[in-house]
């Protein structure tokens, strides 16, 4: 068992720990790219900043193209609640508002904000903040909103949000994982900027009132861990209820939900959040741009990533400016293009591949992860598959990967539904050990989005329906008025009014006969 | 280790490949079979050669009626094992055209017709073994002595002699080296009112724990079972559950009435339990998906098997077990569906 290292430096056996089902044991890969100290990157010529990079709504652009920017100042708006503002990361010009390449599955373009930098990186007016001690819940939350600051583990989304829990919260976690191979830029943050998370951590115990505080670390880091044990002695009194805990190497164990289950034993309700369960969990990168952004006035503009794989010389971590094309931090880690065959961006089980080059980092992007031709199989058949098992055994989240496979085959989208398809968090562990090599993650993202698009088309014919039906209410309605003003100018219709109406007829015909003057006569 | 992908992840590695799997287990059946050849003679041989070669014949011509890619199929190793199985159920001297109907209904029908390798709902060793068992039941009661009792003994020119044209040498009969299987025996005898310590004792077939000859190709059996759990090539639900079963059945009607009920080891170690419980049940095509299910589905054959044993028109119940538990494996699956994560027990 690890031992856990508590505030005063004690040591002592490690809380009690627990285990979520399946997962797989990956080669971590992490070494090459953390003998470097994180530096910073070279300042691009060119940001370009997509409106889009978090979860919800994109940002509105405030500016226009010509406007002369301000490192750090708001050159989009959020465009909802849940939304995040964008600043440029540097000094400059903008010089297009259009659609770039964005770093998606896809390839597709996203409208984005293309600034020319003047090499200066000159600040616009930072507001000095004050103590976190003397700011209310609130101000911290506005000021992280303001700030930019989305998930930095991956998922992107809106930090501010996640703060605002409306309920109590009995453990806050830092998630210092990393379990994906390759990627280690929370590794070194942790190693080199210790102090920061922790300060980062403060205000956001301060933020959501939490009770107690956990920095959940795997165990294949120990440089990391020692390095924030240390910052812990550092901050003294402040340091009550805050531990730092090492738990097991193994894929996805830095999943939100999972890390959950591992350091206090509950599982958060399927299709529910943390906060239902009283828990609250951010990456250590969040919590370190909290910190900048409270204490310094510094929104989010840059953040470390992981530039690394076979086709680079000298993997490492950098501090790159938002916008910085990837080419760019590939150059500069001295990229063999020659043998670059792909660029993972995320790591290697749940990374996309990005299809155009000339994608800029994000605010999400924690890893630039190369492959070299040769790390590449070729032409990996796929075959039948054998139900072995092997991926129900793997799913950290008990599914049955291969019985959903068949389903996802068969878009039998009701059934792969009753196997909790929408419960599939995309880890990748079943696909990672099939030996039939199936792409059963592919198979479960289709099936999801043709399962959301035919809700949205379920959605939209419910409202044509009920249009329809409205107006044919309406019509329905209508007529009956028309009947009733009908029925009521000739009133009656027994046999009786007919006479009388018939009487009354020929008498005006007579009448008309005898009297109206004929025109055409 | 990296792979091109449509999407995430983009490395896989498991720990072996549906190739791979498949030629691990034909190893571990490697030494029994070896055993079972050495012990019965030549025909064993003869057998397995035929019956790969009639497998491969029949994979390559359904793959072509289907217009499938023939190469990658075709050495995933699922054919040859489906031939292998099937000549451990066939007599050592079986004619070339029993051999053969099994193996090519095995392929053709219970495989191909349904889908191939992944899509058939029932083992095709079992289906062609079966179709043989109630098509040519005479053909497969007439088993060969294994080498301590047998008196006469074949070599192979005379093997191959008999096996593709029935004709032995002159100065013998079919019946001088043939005689029923030790579960046979046991059967008959029960039959007509022997007690099991009689039989076992007067019959020549028998040894220590059950058929003479039979435990060794069992032994075997099992080691090259054990290995494959070991080497996490199998799981361990499908064998455990199986023969405990079997071994907690017989043992109950053992200790009501031994003298006749066979005793617990006498139904491990003379019939096809543990060829069942390692190698043909545990087919994961054809078998409950989770571990829950398995347990249930290898308890459900393994009582199966004693009651077809015991009760049923068969000497050996393992094939039928195994079919019938076939048939109920996809409700299994839907009875034992684990709990999802995040979600309460009532979805259990």
């Amino acid at each position: 068992m690890e031992v856990a290292v508590t505030q005063n430096g004690k040591r002592r056996f490690a809380m009690k720990l627990w285990s979520f089902h399946g997962g797989v044991e990956l080669p971590g890969h992490k070494q090459e790219s953390t003998i470097r100290p994180v530096e910073p990157a070279p300042l691009p010529k060119r940001l370009i900043l997509p409106l889009s990079q978090h979860l919800g709504a994109p940002a509105e652009p405030v500016v226009a193209v010509g406007d002369k920017v301000l490192k750090g100042q708001i050159i989009a708006r959020p465009g909802g609640f849940v939304s995040a503002p964008l600043h440029a990361s540097s000094s400059g010009t903008v010089v297009a508002i259009d659609e770039h390449a964005v770093p998606h599955p896809s390839g597709l373009s996203a409208p984005c904000i293309t600034i020319e930098t003047d090499g200066r990186d000159l600040w616009v007016e930072r507001e000095q903040q004050t103590d976190y001690r003397q700011l209310e819940p609130a101000d911290i939350r506005e000021t992280i909103r303001q700030a930019g600051i989305v998930g930095l583990g991956g998922a992107g989304f809106p930090a501010f949000i996640k703060l605002n829990p409306g309920k109590t919260i009995k453990t806050l976690i830092l998630n210092g994982a990393e379990c994906e191979p390759y990627i280690t830029c929370d590794d070194m943050l942790m190693r080199e900027q210790a102090d920061e998370i922790l300060r980062g951590l403060l205000i956001i115990r301060r933020a959501v009132q939490a009770q107690h505080c956990l920095i959940a670390i795997e165990d294949n880091k120990p440089e990391a861990a020692h390095s924030l044990q240390k910052a812990l002695q550092r901050i003294e009194s402040d340091a009550d209820n805050i531990e730092i805990v090492m738990i097991p190497a193994r894929y996805p164990a830095g999943g939100e939900k999972q890390l959950i289950k591992v350091v206090t034993g509950q599982e958060v309700p399927s299709g529910g959040l943390p906060v239902q369960i009283g828990v609250v969990c951010h990456n250590v990168a969040t919590a370190a741009a909290v910190y900048r952004a409270v204490e310094h006035g510094e929104p989010l503009l840059s953040r470390i990533v992981t530039i690394t794989g076979g086709a680079v010389a000298e993997p490492r971590n950098l501090e790159a400016l938002i916008g910085t094309p990837v080419m760019e931090l590939l150059s500069a880690c001295r990229t063999n293009f020659n043998v670059l065959q792909e660029v993972i961006m995320g790591g290697p089980m749940m990374g996309i591949a990005l299809a155009n080059h000339k994608v800029p980092l994000i605010k999400t992007g924690n890893c630039l992860l190369t492959v070299s031709h040769g790390e590449m199989e070729q032409h990996p058949a796929v075959q039948p598959c054998i139900r072995c098992g092997n991926c129900a055994d793997a799913c950290p989240v008990s599914l049955l990967p291969q019985q959903m496979y068949w389903h996802a085959r068969a878009k039998d989208f009701d059934k792969i539904q009753e196997y909790d398809l929408f419960d599939c968090i995309e880890c990748g562990c079943c696909a990672y050990v099939c030996p039939s090599n199936i792409p059963l993650v592919h198979y479960y993202r289709f099936a999801k989005s043709e399962i959301r698009s035919q809700q949205e088309q379920k959605r939209k014919a419910d409202i044509a329906r009920e249009r329809h039906e409205r107006r044919e209410q309406r019509l329905a309605r209508e007529k009956a008025e028309r009947a009733t003003r009908h029925a009521r100018k000739k009133p009656g219709t027994t046999d009786e009014n007919k006479r009388a109406a018939i009487q009354a007829a020929v008498e005006r015909a007579k009448a008309g006969k005898q009297g109206a003057p004929s025109d055409d006569v | 280790m990296f792979k091109k992908a449509l999407s995430s992840p983009h490395i896989h590695q498991p720990p072996y490949s549906t190739q791979g799997m498949m030629f691990r287990v034909i190893l571990a059946l490697l030494p029994a079979a070896a055993a079972y050849a050495w012990l019965f003679g030549w025909g064993v041989i003869i057998n397995i050669l035929l019956a790969v070669g009639v497998a491969l014949v029949c994979e390559a011509a359904m793959l072509t009626l289907r217009s499938r890619p023939l190469l990658p199929t075709i050495t995933d190793g699922s054919a040859i094992l489906t031939a292998l199985l099937l000549v451990f159920a066939l007599p050592p001297l079986a004619p070339w055209w029993l051999t053969t109907i099994g193996v090519a209904f095995a392929i053709i029908v219970a495989k191909h017709l349904y889908g191939g390798l992944g899509f058939n709902p029932f083992n095709p060793a079992m289906i062609g073994y079966v179709v043989l068992l109630v098509s040519f039941p005479r053909e497969l009661t007439l088993w060969s002595l294994p080498a301590q009792l047998a008196e006469h003994t074949l070599d192979f020119r005379a093997t191959l002699n008999y096996i593709f044209s029935g004709t032995l040498p002159t100065n013998l009969t079919i019946d001088a080296l043939t005689s029923a299987t030790p579960l046979d025996v046991m059967k008959t005898q029960l039959g007509l009112g022997q007690t099991t310590s009689g039989i076992m004792a007067a019959q020549p077939v028998f040894g220590f724990m059950g058929g003479k000859g039979w435990v060794w190709i069992n032994l075997l059996l099992l080691a090259g079972g054990l290995w494959m759990i070991y080497r996490r090539i199998i799981n361990w639900h499908i064998p455990v559950s199986l023969l405990g079963s079997l071994l907690a059945i017989s043992s109950l009607f053992f200790l009501l009435d031994p003298e006749h009920s066979p005793s617990p080891l006498f139904h491990l170690f003379s019939g096809a339990a543990i060829l069942g419980a390692f190698f043909i049940a545990t087919d994961p095509v054809t078998a409950a998906t989770s571990n829950t299910g398995r347990l249930w589905y290898g308890a459900g054959i393994g009582i199966l098997i004693y009651v077809i044993r015991s009760w049923g028109g068969f000497p050996d119940g393992v094939a039928f077990a195994v079919l019938l538990m076939n048939m109920a494996a996809p409700t299994i699956d839907h009875y034992t569906k684990p709990r999802v994560f995040g979600h309460g027990d009532k979805d259990a």
